[in-house]
């Protein structure tokens, strides 16, 4: 066979052999014997590829691209022989600097390949880097050849998820761990058996995708500790995982190890979803640094005003421009690398709505990028879940362009269940609409009770223990006089504000955690829960700990050791819920018996069976599923009851009658002590009376009909 | 550090030797060594790693390389790994794609 000759070098520059590269795929690739460079600038007027030896100050070479490597907009090079095991990269632009049109380059910068890999600069969490670099953030080249073996995305139907929020810093850094890595990507592997005891089958991992834990650092003036960018809301590269999460950051493996960690979590039935933010980048406003967007093409990455400002809808300084078609292209050719090469299984969107927004920020009726993504052949079987809002009063709970592939964070869900909960009136009837999946919200269009990410606490604001510890925010540690962070919580401290020793309180709130876990695992829709609310894990009051790498932040695995009695809970409810497909149609319930079972596939209740109480002074509700109809009647399962008090005084439920000489047994009952507050599978007490049930005050109650 | 190595083929096992440091630079030599025994027909490759002291990723891939060449039937074990060699293995997850013992009995 003859030798290909588009491996051998056409011009020589500085003893470098090049040839005129390949536009596709943009970014840094090998080829053979060399690597092939492709970026896009649709202002730029020259560029050059500034090559570095890894972590040196002054570069190696840099060699201008040649008038002929300039194909449209895009410089495009191969580089032979380059020893790449060694080597970092950026670029140089030219190009006009005129903000006040949009244009912001300088080439006094050197900058980030907007599609790097992997990027070096932050390879271990925390080391302060050295400021003087002018080239913080270096693209590095990656290999393509993990031993994936047999895996593949799980695709496991969205109804059949539970899914737990986890930050991966945050789930391991804690000394209790006992991690050989703590804080890493590889233990969490470590931990994978906690994850399979506790019975999820899905973790949502906060951003993983480069960040700079240095950006807006500063000292805490009430701690005196330091603050960093913790959470990792704020991109810096969109194709790297951040290699200070992992132990192999300082050896550049990172890729391999995250590979690793989701193949082992598929093999543990667990997928993997990534939180995604795609709304803004780590360059801030004007006065932020230039990393790479701002310098490659300002114009085209970010949404300006008029006068060449950055709209701020994001709440962070700019705007990704996320319907430029350019940018659009960008953000589809990234999720499409995390789930074809990583594996991923699904994707947050943060601050989704801002994809639905047009190049001058106003709401598009049907935004290219959205529908793209849910047409996308690669995405097919990715869950592709939107945080419906923006900081810039976009709300589209509801009402998300979702082309039948969108689900939601839930937000109303998470609003209506805490006021119910914490003993609003008037909540009932909204009760009624966000366990079934809130048909609601979501009933048009065809889409189903899947629409619905359900949850009732997040990483943004309180956990679950804080919400029943606190009525208000206590954010004094982040620096800012308490004033970030929202005020809309919806708590309630059960009596006292924050650490108490009064046995009362302390078992009260012990009780409003299972309450709310009780509503949200019988809930048609999606369950999210964030890691530690099944062992009570409190954030001191904080309703925004972005900033604070400490014990607010970290999962405590002493705490988990004796905080048996919640997690206990929480697992036999998950296994509960995948036990029984009653509670995850993937559709909406109708409220009518078309099964000729005798009962609608969903019917509710008050203290006298069939007759609830919708008034506005009514605490009080309970829905009956019927088996027959599990699944729009194609499996059998048993009828559920499930009963909800959120008064502050005891109540008797009248039961609705079962068919068949079936019998009422208990499943659950928040209102007794442990561990008779929820039974093995098929070890449930059968209710003597099988009339009514008593129910104390704020609790909620599970029965079985069988 | 420096980097040494000695390979030979004994009744269709390739046993290769490491010493020293295993990085970007001397990488290719273990690459070519596999790459014999690969053209050798070799179904179990042993690498005698005792007195291998670093491993850059380089060196992991060079026997991720091995891996893909001889294919998933063949076998390959990684003798006497030291403690920092161990450490990278496990916690890029190259240990799946290996056989690691503390001696090879044939």
């Amino acid at each position: 066979m003859l030798e290909r000759i588009d491996v051998h070098a056409t011009h020589t520059y500085e003893g470098y052999k090049l040839r005129k590269g390949r536009a596709f795929p943009f970014g840094a690739s090998f080829v053979p014997n060399g690597v092939n460079f492709s970026i896009y600038s649709r202002y730029a007027t020259a560029c050059s590829l500034v090559l570095f030896e890894q972590g040196a100050a002054e570069p190696l070479v840099e060699i201008p691209f040649p008038e002929e490597y300039h194909i449209g907009n895009v410089f495009t090079m191969v580089v032979f022989d380059l020893p790449y095991e060694n080597i970092e990269y950026g670029y140089r632009m030219e190009g006009p600097f005129e903000p006040q049109n949009g244009h912001h380059f300088d080439r006094t910068k050197i900058l980030l390949d907007p599609y790097a890999k992997v990027i070096g600069g932050r390879d271990v969490w925390g080391v302060e880097p050295d400021w003087n670099d002018h080239f913080q953030h270096r693209g590095r080249f990656v290999y393509d050849d993990f031993d994936w073996e047999n895996d593949n995305a799980l695709e496991i139907p969205l109804e059949d998820l539970v899914i737990y929020e986890t930050h991966v810093r945050g789930f391991t850094q804690h000394p209790t761990s006992k991690a050989k890595y703590p804080g890493t990507f590889t233990a969490i592997r470590e931990k994978i058996p906690y994850l399979k005891s506790l019975g999820i089958n899905c973790i949502e991992l906060m951003p993983i995708f480069e960040f700079d834990e240095f950006e807006n650092s500063k000292t805490s003036p009430v701690t005196g500790e330091r603050l960093y960018n913790y959470w990792g809301y704020s991109q810096v590269g969109f194709f790297a995982p951040k290699a200070g999460f992992a132990a192999t950051g300082q050896f550049g493996m990172q890729v391999d190890e995250v590979k690793t960690l989701i193949k082992e979590l598929h093999r543990s039935g667990i997928e993997v979803m990534l939180d995604v933010v795609f709304n803004h980048s780590a360059e801030g406003n004007e006065n932020g640094p230039t990393i790479s967007y701002r310098g490659v093409d300002n114009k085209t990455y970010y949404m300006l005003t008029p006068d060449g400002y950055y709209y701020n809808f994001s709440g962070c300084g700019n705007t990704l421009n996320c319907n430029n078609p350019l940018v659009r292209n960008m953000i589809l050719d990234c999720l499409r690398y995390w789930a074809e090469e990583y594996h991923i299984d699904g994707f947050r969107f943060d601050l989704a709505s801002i994809l639905s927004r047009d190049q001058n920020g106003a709401p598009l009726a049907n935004p290219p990028l959205l529908e793209t993504l849910a047409f996308d052949p690669i995405l097919a079987k990715c869950k592709l879940v939107a945080e419906a809002w923006d900081a810039g009063g976009l709300y589209q709970v509801g009402s998300f362009p979702a082309h039948g592939r969108w689900a939601e964070w839930n937000g109303k869900y998470r609003d209506g269940i805490r006021k119910f909960l914490k003993g609003e009136a008037g909540m009932v009837g909204e009760v009624a609409q966000r366990v079934q999946g809130s048909p609601d919200l979501y009933s048009w269009e065809g889409r189903g009770s899947t629409a619905s990410i359900n949850f009732i606490a997040a990483h943004d604001g309180f956990t679950l223990h804080d919400l029943f510890a606190y009525d208000s925010k206590h954010n004094e540690a982040n620096g800012e006089n308490n004033n970030d962070g929202g005020n809309d919580n919806e708590s309630w401290n059960c009596g006292a504000e924050g650490l108490t020793d009064d046995p009362e309180v302390l078992s009260l709130r012990r009780r409003q955690i299972k309450n709310a876990i009780s509503i949200l695992l019988t809930s048609q829709g999606v369950p999210m829960f964030i890691m530690g609310d099944e062992i009570g894990r409190t954030q001191r009051g904080s309703n925004n700990t972005y900033c604070q790498d400490n014990e607010m932040n970290w999962f405590n695995w002493e705490q988990a050791e004796q905080e048996t009695e919640l997690f206990r809970f929480f697992q036999m409810l998950i296994a509960f819920r995948l036990a029984h497909p009653v509670l995850r149609n993937g559709f909406f319930l109708r409220g009518e018996d078309y099964m000729g079972s005798g009962y609608p596939d969903i019917s509710f209740h008050g203290t006298s069976a069939w007759k609830p109480d919708w008034s506005s002074d009514s605490r009080v509700l309970a829905f009956l599923l019927d088996g027959k109809h599990a699944r729009g009647g194609t499996v059998q399962d048993s009828h559920i009851y499930v009963a909800m008090n959120s008064h502050w005084e005891g109540h008797s439920f009248g039961l609705p009658e079962l068919p068949d000489n079936l019998q009422w047994y208990v499943v659950a009952n928040t209102g007794v002590a442990a561990p008779q507050d929820i039974w093995e599978m098929g070890q449930e007490p059968l209710l003597s009376d099988q009339t009514y049930f008593l129910m104390g005050s704020r609790s909620v109650a599970i029965l079985i009909g069988k | 550090m420096a980097f040494s190595m000695t390979s030979e083929i004994k009744d269709g096992v390739g046993i290769i030797s490491l010493n020293g440091s295993l990085d970007a630079s001397s990488a290719p030599q273990l690459q070519a060594a596999v790459q014999q025994d690969v053209n050798a027909h070799v179904q179990k490759l042993v690498l005698n790693v005792k007195d291998l002291e670093y491993i850059a990723s380089a060196g992991l891939r060079a026997i991720l390389f091995a891996k893909q060449k001889m294919g998933s039937a063949a076998d390959i074990y990684l003798i006497a790994p030291q403690e920092q060699v161990l450490h990278t293995l496990e916690i890029s997850g190259f240990d799946q794609a290996v056989i690691i013992q503390d001696e090879y009995n044939g």
